[in-house]
């Protein structure tokens, strides 16, 4: 491939993703009412609430948080950017480790105890899908020989034939990271108010719109990621990936959260031990 | 700054306080969630945190106890924003106005924009309420309305 087009690829990506994001939450709203037998929401509503945060007023209640939350967007869209560029995996899953990081540090910088208590919870997280993220890449590397989203896409043939467990990891990590039930304890989603928001707290109106629409992109690029188990042809891998964004939907409405200790637990009890077994087993029968 | 405007009035977050009422209106509002009403059809979210609100839903005659804490919830609140006083208490003091520890309604505190009748206030005339008060939120948006400051 070539620079220009390449180039215009990353530009392309980075224009469209917040539309797609913004649709599929959207989406995610609409279908959430239906499974709960309501009407719902439009389907524009995450922009309606994007262009209402954007035209609050201004408060802030520590002025660390509002670098931490321009340090997650920017770090999100760095490793959306490499990631369509085609770069090293490793490298857009520590970006994005620490955009996440980001985000819970935001937390930390102020006095808000719900604030803290999200943060805590959202390392929690991090603590529970990172590994996974990881060992997929490693998989990966594996399978094609490299780290970078473009020997996936030059590879012979589909990953999800080689690495099926991988994949099913994958999706439990995609739930952690889609703030899904049952593993959404950092944040607690709309109406769940337990938390008052959690690592959202102290943030409001124009800073709680940028975290939405980094949102919007760590959704774009994680569905990405997920489309890339069937890359031949890309367009099966991104039905791929649209039927594991309404799996998590559907999981998210028939399970409740669970505690932490059991988040950590299933993430890494059944995640690595999938990878291995996966990596084991491809490494037997080739 | 139409589109702007227009989603301030499609995506109203609501805060619920309950000032120290006897509950019948806050079962109400919640009765507005469910499937027989669903406000989210309007982009209408409970949320529990005052810095995301755009619509203070209060509940209940207000007492010295909890003056401060509504005060508190009203500033933490971003600009625009309204006010309605859910139910009688809410309005007046209702039943508790002659009660030794109660101030009266919650517009003895805090600036309301519209109040809802009833007790308890009725789903459909919360729905009511909170339309009419978008009405003023999108007045309040073009500078129609401004807010009286410091303490009343």
């Amino acid at each position: 491939m070539t620079l220009t087009w390449s180039l215009i690829i990353v530009v392309g990506a980075l224009l469209l993703a917040p539309l797609v994001g913004g649709v599929l939450r959207g989406l995610d709203r609409k279908l959430t009412a239906r499974l709960q037998g309501r009407m719902g929401p439009p389907l524009a509503q995450p922009f309606y609430d994007f262009g209402k945060l954007v035209g609050k007023s201004h408060s802030v209640s520590s002025r660390a948080s509002v670098a931490w939350a321009w340090a997650y967007f920017l770090l999100t869209l760095t490793a959306f950017t490499l990631f369509f560029l085609g770069q090293d995996l490793l490298v857009v899953f520590f970006i994005l480790a620490f955009a996440g990081g980001a985000l819970a540090f935001g937390a930390f910088s102020t006095r808000s105890p719900y604030a803290r208590l999200g943060a805590n919870r959202e390392l929690l997280q991090m603590l529970a899908y990172e590994p996974i993220l990881l060992l997929a890449a490693v998989a990966i590397y594996f399978q094609t020989g490299k780290f970078t989203v473009h020997s996936v896409l030059e590879a012979g043939e589909p990953l999800l034939l080689y690495l099926p467990l991988v994949f099913v990891a994958v999706l439990v990590a995609l739930g952690i990271k889609m703030r899904k039930s049952p593993f959404d304890i950092a944040a607690s989603e709309h109406a769940h108010q337990e938390l008052v928001r959690g690592v959202y707290t102290e943030y409001s109106g124009r800073h709680l719109a940028l975290i939405e629409i980094a949102h919007w992109y760590e959704l774009v690029l994680l569905l990405a990621f997920i489309a890339l188990f069937w890359a031949q042809p890309l367009w099966v891998g991104v039905l791929i990936a649209l039927g594991a964004f309404f799996l998590e939907i559907w999981i998210d409405n028939i399970a409740a959260r669970l505690r932490w200790s059991w988040m950590v637990g299933a993430s890494w009890g059944v995640g690595i031990t999938f990878i291995v077994a996966n990596l084991v087993l491809l490494s037997v029968l080739a | 700054m139409g589109f702007l405007k227009r989603a301030r009035v499609k995506s109203p977050w609501i805060l619920h306080y309950c000032t120290g009422g006897c509950n019948g209106c806050d079962i109400e509002i919640l009765a507005c969630l469910t499937p027989l009403y669903d406000v989210e059809r309007f982009g209408m979210l409970n949320i529990g945190n005052p810095k995301h609100a755009d619509i203070l839903l209060i509940t209940g005659p207000v007492n010295w106890k909890n003056r401060d804490v509504l005060k508190r919830l009203y500033d933490q609140t971003p600009d625009p924003k309204v006010v309605v006083a859910v139910g009688v208490c809410a309005a007046t003091g209702g039943v508790f106005h002659n009660c030794v520890n109660t101030l009266g309604g919650v517009d003895k505190v805090i600036p309301v924009d519209v109040y809802v009748r009833g007790c308890a206030a009725r789903p459909e005339a919360i729905i009511d309420g909170v339309v009419l008060a978008l009405q003023k939120l999108e007045q309040k948006n073009s500078g129609g309305v401004a807010y009286a400051t410091g303490t009343r």
